[in-house]
């Protein structure tokens, strides 16, 4: 066995095109998500198309930002790390890579293009209708065989921690997309081809749909970019994973804890006590492997915690790691019932989501693209560093916005529902709720702005990089002393 | 044991066995007993499948993702029940495919909106919602007064009954009729869809000559929340 890494030409081209496409994806869903939280200040932005209503272009932020942004880091970082740490190419090579990449992209043209018209399955983060659905799991088949079998034919002995992770973020997502999206579709009655009906109906729906639901966030938005936390903080960082104990534990805690979370959901509904029980205790359990991971990437940094300073591409990756700390302390607590009887169908839940969506799932992946960039097209470095810190700041001084409006708005609305005069009367009407909401859409949408304009300024950085071109800045030395 | 856990990461195979018996336990455990545990969908009268007017209106509603912003599940607490009506029974929503419970309040409950407002505020509304709630933030959906397509609703039936919809053979082959009547039909005349669907709302709402996806929508928000009679239902004898 050679330990010459040179040895092994990697399969980066089709690297290359995910992480263009993550780019591209990702500013395309930021900028929907604006769009739509414009749209809640100003009602008048809905344009009385029916392509245009907000009920209509959720789902394409959404799926735009999870399925279209995410689905492409992760195809990128994943195929990326798999070949890397098991010193062989891609399984497939750029065939079956290039089959992935092609069918996955027109998927997403083809799926948010069936929102806009009006087909959707009905059910939140599952939209797609039932052909469609049958197409990724085509493309998830493809994905599994790519990195299995990359791993199947490795040199290394030992399969790499962030592979545990990507291999139970693509196992489950298997699982719960097949078990989610059973539907019989109205066409083979001779009906529409674009329409289908759940098997499962009612309570049992909701709790598949939460199951399904749930386990999105848990394992395509938490497993998934776990994996890419364990290769690149150690490898920004220069410095090996801090336990390899703790990787064991909160692996396997997480993944079978995660699955049981989904009836938080579905608190104080017609869902059965007991399976609202069970999804609060499980949830509340959740916090501790969540944290277990939270510790192994932080104390990665001991010994290197001036890099924070000094490379602005490491306070991506770090941040977001503080941020999954944040979020997965607020989950748990939003899944307590006395809380989520405030919290629930409120904008709490909302700034929930994008604390850890834009500071856990999106700066760990602005890190492992700045990093990817310069490596996959041979620079040295990227163009610039500060634009890197420029970026950095934009992007967190809006997900402060976002998620602190969230905060102000949801608990407001929360408690203006249950709030009684002194006669004993409800004291708000629903649409006085409303009304209170308007200052607060505004900052949210202020903040998401800043947030589209932060991934503008990669986009260039990104461009620059690619060109060849490297700024004249003063803070390029400190920086590179410190890589 | 951490010895041991070598066996699962150095073997694919291992580590996929290790993680599929991990992750399927906690779905087992959850989803499973609700299809068998007989008390998860209360036993009361009134629940029928929708006619097929309302069944159209339904797929308006999930077609312009309404459920982005209404929840239609009442929580059993005081202020939500002097608000919206009744807290909402698993049975109401059995013939729900899928259901629509939501997960958001940007606009306020529907489960009980039907009854609440006449045909006309509900069209004026949908139209341009500020016309009636000035404060209101809900997109305008003036589109809806458009013909609606109902040449396939029959099949729409047929794979609802798959699925465990209790549609008979005879609502199968009248949906079409029972459709068209629902809009056009005289209620003092007591229509053969009345019969069929008890409760179901009879007219015109948007009063154009030809059924238009308005009047489906409107007859779906009119019936939601209406099927059980909350009068002669006692909570302990439905209770789980």
């Amino acid at each position: 066995m050679s330990i010459n890494t040179e040895a092994t030409p990697y399969c980066e081209d089709v690297i290359k095109k995910f992480t263009l496409a993550a780019i591209f994806w990702g500013v395309v869903g930021f900028l929907a998500g604006d769009f739509i939280a414009l749209q809640l200040a100003f009602p008048v932005l809905n344009l009385d198309l029916e392509w245009t209503s907000f009920g209509r272009l959720r789902p394409v932020h959404t799926s735009a930002v999870i399925f279209a942004f995410g689905g492409n880091v992760l195809f990128s970082t994943s195929l990326y790390i798999v070949q890397r740490t098991s010193r062989a190419s891609l399984f497939g090579g750029s065939g079956l890579g290039g089959f992935i990449f092609w069918n996955f992209q027109a998927l997403i043209v083809v799926a948010a293009l069936s929102y806009v018209l009006g087909f959707s399955q009905g059910q939140e983060y599952a939209e797609p209708e039932w052909w469609i659905d049958l197409w990724l799991t085509v493309i998830w088949v493809a994905y599994l065989i790519a990195f299995a079998g990359t791993i199947m034919k490795r040199k290394e002995p030992h399969i790499y921690v962030a592979n545990w992770f990507f291999f139970a973020m693509i196992l489950t997502i298997a699982m719960l997309h097949l078990g989610n999206n059973l539907a019989v579709p109205a066409a083979f009655f001779g009906g529409s081809w674009m329409k289908s009906y759940n098997v499962f109906g009612g309570v049992q729906n909701a709790m598949t749909q939460w199951w399904y639901g749930h386990n999105a966030v848990g394992f395509f938005l938490t497993a998934g970019f776990l994996g890419i936390m364990y290769y690149f903080v150690p490898k920004r960082a220069e410095r090996p994973v801090y336990s390899y104990r703790l990787s064991i534990v909160h692996f396997w805690a997480l993944i079978f804890l995660y699955i049981w979370a989904g009836p938080h959901h579905l608190h104080y509904t017609a869902l059965p006590d007991w399976a609202q029980t069970l999804g609060m205790t499980f949830s509340v359990m959740l916090w501790m492997p969540s944290w277990g991971g939270m510790i192994n990437g932080l104390m990665t940094l001991s010994g290197a915690w001036d890099k924070l300073r000094t490379d602005p591409v490491m306070r991506f990756l770090v941040s977001s790691v503080a941020f999954y700390g944040m979020s997965t302390f607020e989950g748990p607590m939003m899944s307590i019932k006395a809380v989520n009887s405030l919290s629930h169908y409120t904008d709490w839940g909302i700034g929930h989501v994008h604390s850890g969506a834009l500071g856990w799932v999106a700066f760990v992946s602005f890190g492992a693209l700045y990093y990817l960039v310069p490596k996959l097209w041979g620079r040295k470095e990227l163009y610039s560093l500060k634009l890197v810190g420029v970026h950095f700041w934009i992007a967190t001084v809006g997900i402060v916005f976002y998620i602190t409006a969230m905060w102000i708005s949801g608990i407001m609305q929360g408690l203006m529902w249950r709030a009684y005069d002194s006669l004993g009367f409800l004291q708000y009407s629903f649409i006085e709720t409303v009304e209170a909401m308007r200052p607060y859409y505004m900052i949210r949408a202020l903040g998401g702005f800043l947030f589209v304009l932060g991934s503008l300024v990669m986009v260039y950085n990104v461009y620059k990089t690619i060109k060849g071109d490297v700024a004249d800045e003063a803070m390029a030395p400190a920086a590179g002393a410190a890589r | 044991m951490f010895k041991h856990h070598a066996k699962l990461e150095t073997n694919i195979f291992f580590l996929a066995v290790g993680i599929l018996l991990t992750i399927v336990v906690g779905g087992l455990v959850e989803v499973v007993p609700l299809f068998s545990i007989e008390s998860t969908i209360e036993k009361v009268d009134g629940v029928r499948p929708y006619s097929p007017l309302e069944q159209k209106g339904r797929d308006i509603y999930i077609r312009e993702g309404c459920y982005n912003c209404h929840s239609q599940m009442i929580r059993p607490f005081k202020d939500e029940v002097e608000r919206y009506g009744h807290y909402s029974l698993a049975a109401e929503s059995k013939y729900d495919h899928p259901f629509q419970w939501g997960s958001k309040r940007t606009g306020p409950d529907l489960a009980r909106v039907g009854g609440k407002y006449t045909d006309d505020w509900q069209v004026r509304h949908l139209v341009n919602p500020r016309d009636v709630v000035p404060g209101s933030i809900m997109p305008g959906y003036k589109h809806l007064l458009r013909p609606l397509d109902y040449s396939d609703v029959a099949a729409d039936l047929k794979a609802l009954r798959v699925v465990g919809v209790p549609y008979t053979d005879a609502q199968i082959a009248n949906a079409k009729k029972d459709l068209e009547e629902q809009v056009f039909g005289d209620p003092a005349a007591k229509p053969a869809v009345a019969a069929s669907y008890p409760k179901a709302h009879i007219g015109s709402a948007s009063g154009k000559d030809k059924v238009t996806e308005m009047d489906a929508l409107v007859a779906y928000l009119q019936v939601l929340g209406t099927m059980v009679d909350f009068s002669t239902v006692k909570p302990e004898a439905i209770r789980r």
